[in-house]
């Protein structure tokens, strides 16, 4: 069975089909439990959220600031395993017929073996990985597998990486790029740095046709809006994992993803 | 005029472009790092270019280290190891009390000649961190030192020296809350503050070419030896012994003599409480290929890539992964890796103090009770050169705890038995 890499390619060209970026949400898996975690996903989705990105919780989370690096905790502790983060994927996929891609660090995938963790994504309707600590140069094995398998290969950009550094990444890459706006780790930021306009420019001019996103600190509706006029897509996923972390019980957690959703899908509208 | 103490690129013994030591090794590292890494292995190279560099880093080596270290023959504590000759290269007596502080002053030029102003380090005993805040005080750099927060409390004194260098110390709390976890904040910082901050990687770990770049700095250990026990004994050893936690001193002292075949190279992992109940940090023992901290070696790790807490008592040993060159010579066969206990290493300590005058530190007392058992397999022909990294001062609060040397009674009367036990041994 094929994944759906098809289904995230169309999904991102009819967002811009209709003048807008489209809004992309990132959740772990098993966070607060796996399937707590899969009603989060069914109402960022309910509330307006195009593409979600599960999350696949690693021990040793380096790119990701402390509200991810909670829930991946909270997630571990609890005992999620990689199953689990493909029932997730599986049952989101299924409910919405949206595009659910799966994001995590690379030493899991490795551990797991390629070709099972591709054919299993796969067949759980996956459309495709981010591995931001797998670089382009040690991709090769993984691109191979992913390509088979019908996975998109979305690999991350950053306000450091030179013009032809840039060429080489997106030649490779699939589905959509991943632009951080800045130089750090995932978390929400007051502002969103000027560079990110920049760096969606500069990579965008490298292939046409393969759209660019942005993500690292977009939290809000008014940030989502001013990222939505120069790229492709918005990410967002620390204020998502922080509206499940405050929330006093889960049926709020669940109300308050939701209405996140809602906000940022119109910011990306341009209704902010 | 070649350096006296930079080896840099031994024939035949290089990573290849892509940093790989056969299998192991490589570069896994997020985008936003890329240019910074690529911009030290361009920075470094031109250095191994550059006769000033050698210049300025020989000099330092001489006037503020005190290198050449001393080889020591340690006769009364060899009577013990089965009656082999025992020297110790002493790198416990370089300033800052380790082998750090070689690989430090190396990258600390590096930094100044990339123009930048901040350094940060990550720690485990506080050796590296001790030998980072110390260079940058010399250097008038910015210094940041990350350090596990059950580290900070097991290395009080480390972190009162660093603090009185001037450099600023971060307890980490997540994780394990050691050195695995340092070095993960010491990425995150890292990758948000690149432009102007230089990460100085303390051991042969990490992306490439840390592992390669930190092993030339040590090379230095190896040479010097190989040269002294020729001097010395008239011969090559038949084993070298050192500690391996990241692998630092380990491949410092090994690498001078990988061609010389006769001459076995052994690693003392930490075996903690024992390989069997699950707390050690015995990588190459225990542990399985995978990729942590920007390189692919052996980890420990669970069946889905999660890596495991690691346990040693020993800080600067407490590490769930290991440089890639040391997977590559323990795959090869040239490399031995042994696992130490708690325990064990806690005897050889206190016995190396009480038969030589020499407290060691407790990473270095792995490699002392593995040259225990080296040495009486070997027999009274064996010649041994044993690494000892690092002295023991920052670990007298773990020792003494440890021994009950604390003033009550019974715990020193516990004591004088215990060396009873020791003098029985020697028999």
């Amino acid at each position: 069975m094929s994944g759906n890499i098809e289904l995230l390619t169309d999904t991102l060209a009819a967002a811009k089909a209709e003048g807008r970026a489209a809004l992309i949400a990132y959740l772990p898996a098993g966070f607060p439990t796996v399937d707590g975690g899969i009603e989060a996903i069914k109402n960022v989705f309910d509330g307006g959220a195009d593409v979600v990105e599960v999350g696949l919780p690693h021990s040793d989370p380096v790119l990701d600031g402390p509200v991810i690096q909670t829930a991946d905790d909270i997630a571990l502790r609890g005992g999620v395993r990689i199953a689990d983060v493909m029932r997730t994927v599986r049952e989101a996929h299924a409910a919405t017929g949206k595009p659910v891609l799966v994001m995590t660090y690379w030493n899991p995938v490795d551990r797991y073996g390629v070709e099972r963790f591709t054919a299993e994504l796969a067949e759980a309707g996956g459309a495709g990985c981010i591995l931001p600590d797998l670089p382009v140069q040690e991709s090769a094995l993984w691109r191979e597998h992913a390509d088979k398998h019908g996975l998109a290969t979305v690999f991350v950009v950053a306000p450091s990486s030179k013009d032809a550094r840039l060429a080489e990444i997106t030649a490779a890459g699939s589905g959509f790029v991943y632009a951080a706006s800045l130089m750090g780790v995932t978390g929400t930021r007051e502002s969103v740095g000027a560079q990110a306009q920049d760096l969606v420019q500069r990579t965008r001019v490298t292939r046409a046709g393969l759209p660019v996103c942005v993500g690292l600190g977009v939290s809000d509706a008014v940030q989502a809006a001013e990222v939505a006029t120069f790229a492709d897509g918005v990410i967002v996923g620390s204020a998502f994992v922080k509206r499940i972390l405050d929330a006093p019980d889960h049926a709020s957690g669940l109300a308050a993803v939701r209405e996140l959703a809602g906000d940022l899908a119109k910011g990306v509208r341009g209704q902010a | 005029m070649p350096s006296n103490y930079f080896f840099p690129d031994p024939e035949g013994q290089v990573p290849s472009s892509e940093g790989y030591f056969g299998a192991f090794g490589g570069k896994f590292i997020p985008e936003a790092l890329v240019a910074a890494v690529d911009e030290v292995a361009v920075e470094y190279d031109k250095a191994k270019q550059d006769p000033e560099f050698a210049r300025e880093l020989d000099d330092l080596m001489v006037n503020y280290t005190g290198r050449p270290s001393a080889l020591t023959e340690v006769p009364r504590f060899a009577g013990h190891a089965g009656g082999a000759r025992v020297f110790l290269k002493r790198e416990d007596l370089n300033h800052t009390g380790s082998h750090k502080i070689n690989n430090v002053l190396g990258q600390a030029l590096l930094t100044r000649r990339m123009g930048k102003t901040r350094v940060i380090a990550e720690t485990g005993a506080g050796q590296h961190g001790v030998a980072t805040a110390t260079a940058c005080a010399l250097f008038g750099l910015d210094c940041t030192i990350y350090m596990g927060e059950i580290d900070t409390e097991r290395q009080a004194l480390n972190v009162a020296r660093m603090r009185m260098l001037g450099a600023e110390v971060v307890a980490v709390k997540s994780g394990s809350r050691t050195l695995k976890d340092a070095i993960n904040e010491a990425f995150r910082d890292w990758v948000a503050n690149v432009d102007r901050t230089h990460y100085l990687f303390g051991t042969v770990a990490g992306p490439h070419p840390f592992p390669a770049m930190v092993r030339d700095f040590h090379r230095v250990i190896g040479v010097e030896a190989r040269r002294q026990i020729l001097e010395r004994a008239g011969r090559l050893p038949d084993a070298a012994v050192a500690c391996v936690g990241g692998g630092s001193n380990a491949i410092g002292l090994f690498h001078a003599f990988v061609p010389d075949e006769g001459v076995r190279l052994i690693g003392c992992e930490p075996a903690g409480h024992g390989i069997d109940t699950g707390e050690h940090a015995a990588t190459l023992t225990a542990g399985e290929p995978g990729i942590l901290h920007g390189s692919r070696s052996y980890v420990l790790q669970d069946e889905e890539g999660q890596i495991t807490e690691p346990y040693s008592i020993s800080a600067g040993l407490d590490y769930p992964g290991i440089g890639p060159e040391h997977a590559y010579l323990k795959d090869s066969g040239r490399g031995e890796y042994r696992a130490v206990t708690d325990d064990a290493a806690m005897r050889a300590l206190r016995l190396l103090s009480r038969t030589e005058g020499i407290i060691p530190a407790i990473e270095s007392a792995h490699a002392l009770a593995g040259a225990l058992d080296v040495g009486r397999e070997l027999g009274p022909d064996g010649l041994i050169v044993v690494n000892l990294s690092g002295r023991g001062d920052k670990d007298m609060d773990t020792a003494a705890r440890y021994f009950g040397l604390y003033d009550t009674d019974a715990e020193v009367a516990a004591d004088a038995a215990a060396t009873a036990e020791i003098e029985g041994d020697a028999k």
